[in-house]
């Protein structure tokens, strides 16, 4: 099969694992259960690595920006700058890329390894639906916390942004918070928040479906981790390109 | 020995005339590889399939398509007189409460307890917890397995999961049941034990079922010995003689993808094909 055979075959599995996920909402039983379990695995259990992340984005962020708004004397813009790029940008993709690394690689390893010890047709057999007890459960938990671990790591890279500005530059620490609440948008917190929901979905359904066609043994375990990882890494990165664009052309249009 | 002290009431009754199982030109093949060619074979009611062969002979593919888990690209399979393979997925999960299956290596759910794998169908299906947990101590004990019931799988030798997959196999009392390998990889009396289980399902509890495997003591076990209850309610294993002879019990042998015997255990020991005579003397 060539890559473009590959790719389009690859892709009519994802989607059918979409509809048979979004099947799985509406059927019972809808395991409740085990999606506050994987929200808490994937929430709660991100949250340190997304908020370190965050923070030190944050840092860098204002390290870098604030000789150059200096030079310009547009330090009263540094909050602004760090905001700006932060919750538009860097929180959404940098969460979800850090989500794609930890959660992603879990799920596909996890899923891959019940393929290859039969646990899956072993699921089946007993009369339940792999895509329902485990895709649904793990897609839903990503689409609720990604969200929530963005802000999260936004509200922290402000604040590294902050702490920086004000002991690195002297910044006026009021000077700084002024910048930030002029300079935040509606728009921008909306797009922040939208990004992820959909990073949230790709990342989910990439690793479930990875996880799922596992094949070879251990070794295809770790060939379908890697995978998972890369391939949702990649698509979150050019989603973001066109969800950006999207935004823009939808609030440039219709809210402002 | 095993001390049967409940019966297992089949709740999915089929007519005695419509066969278990019924495989008519069955074909399968994974791009240019034929897997199985042309496949037909009949299992009645109560009866026991022994399917032979060797590895990537095509053994275990039947028992997946059997299960709808796999789809053949022509023929017809027919369970309990259905045929499953115009089924869609909600149909299959009805036809799959009547097949219990036993995996290779147990296939247990590493994250939930032996109590929690035996439960599992019936959890899901929302029965009373009641009734759950009384089902699921009747399982392990028929599998002499109750002092495990709060063990994880990973804290089970390769035996005892092999048996706890035969109570989650058995649970909603299915009248078909799949063994999948069941003995790969234990020890003589382990695989011992395991055959005795498959003999109790076939003569006490009128499971039909299929038997995949390549070793030749399965074989021997399964189609020269039955199990009788005496008046004490003990099983017995008693080897049968001259003056009974097993017709519950056939054999079939699979060689890439084709049938090359179906017939009594006794048939198989007189045919002269050179394949199935190194296969069952291993020389």
């Amino acid at each position: 099969m060539n890559p473009f055979s590959r790719f389009l075959v690859e892709l009519q599995d994802i989607t059918l694992l979409f509809w048979r996920m979004l099947r799985g909402l509406r059927k019972q039983p809808r395991y409740f259960d085990e999606m506050i379990r994987q929200m808490d695995s994937i929430g709660v259990g991100s949250l340190a690595i997304v908020s370190l992340t965050g923070f030190f984005t944050g840092c860098v962020l204002i390290l870098q920006a604030y000789p150059t708004l200096e030079y310009y004397g547009a330090q009263s813009s540094a909050g602004q700058s760090v905001a700006i790029t932060l919750i538009r940008e860097l929180g959404p993709v940098l969460c979800a890329l850090m989500v794609a690394g930890r959660v992603g690689s879990a799920i596909s390893a996890e899923l891959g390894s019940m393929v290859v010890s039969q646990q899956i047709d072993a699921m089946r057999a007993l009369g339940t639906s792999p895509a329902r007890k485990l895709v649904t459960p793990r897609v839903v938990a990503l689409v609720v916390t990604l969200p929530l671990l963005t802000v999260a790591a936004d509200i922290f890279g402000l604040i590294g942004g902050g702490i920086i500005a004000r002991y690195l530059y002297a910044l006026d620490a009021n000077s700084y918070i002024t910048s930030l609440r002029t300079g935040i948008t509606i728009q921008d917190i909306l797009g922040g928040i939208v990004k992820p929901i959909v990073f949230g979905f790709i990342i989910g359904l990439i690793s479930c479906h990875k996880g799922l066609t596992t094949q070879g043994g251990t070794v295809g375990v770790g060939r379908s981790t890697t995978d998972a990882v890369v391939l949702s890494s990649i698509t979150v990165i050019i989603a973001d390109f066109f969800l950006s664009k999207v935004l823009q052309g939808f609030f440039s249009s219709t809210l402002f | 020995m095993f001390e049967v002290e409940t019966q297992i009431e089949s709740t999915n009754a089929i007519s005695p005339l419509v066969p278990a199982i019924e495989f008519r030109d069955v074909e399968l093949a994974f791009d240019d590889r034929v897997i199985l060619d042309k496949i037909s074979f009949t299992i009645r009611r109560g009866e026991t399939k022994i399917v032979l062969g060797g590895s990537g002979s095509g053994k275990s593919t039947i028992i997946k398509l059997v299960l709808g888990l796999l789809r053949p690209d022509a023929g017809t399979i027919l369970v309990d007189g259905e045929d499953i393979t115009q089924c869609d997925e909600q149909e299959l999960t009805e036809i799959r409460k009547k097949i219990g299956m036993v995996f290779q290596e147990g296939a247990l759910f590493d994250s939930l307890s032996v109590y929690d794998n035996v439960a599992y169908r019936l959890a899901e299906e929302g029965i009373d917890e009641d009734e759950i947990e009384h089902e699921v101590v009747r399982m392990l004990r028929f599998v002499d397995l109750e002092d495990a019931i709060d063990k994880m799988p990973i804290e089970l030798s390769g035996g005892m999961r092999r048996r706890v997959g035969i109570a989650r196999a058995l649970v909603g009392s299915p009248p078909i049941v799949l063994f999948d390998e069941p003995t790969a990889g234990l020890d003589p009396p382990t695989a011992r034990t395991i055959c005795e289980l498959a003999i109790k399902l076939r003569d006490l509890e009128g499971v039909s079922s299929i038997f995949v495997t390549h070793e030749m003591n399965n074989l021997k076990y399964l189609s020269s010995e039955y199990a009788i209850v005496d008046s004490e309610g003990r099983v017995h294993f008693e080897e049968e003689g001259d003056k009974l002879c097993l017709i519950n019990t056939k054999v079939m042998m699979i060689k890439q993808g084709a049938i090359i015997f179906d017939g009594t255990d006794e048939e198989l020991q007189l045919t002269g094909d050179p394949y199935i005579h190194r296969f069952i003397k291993g020389r």
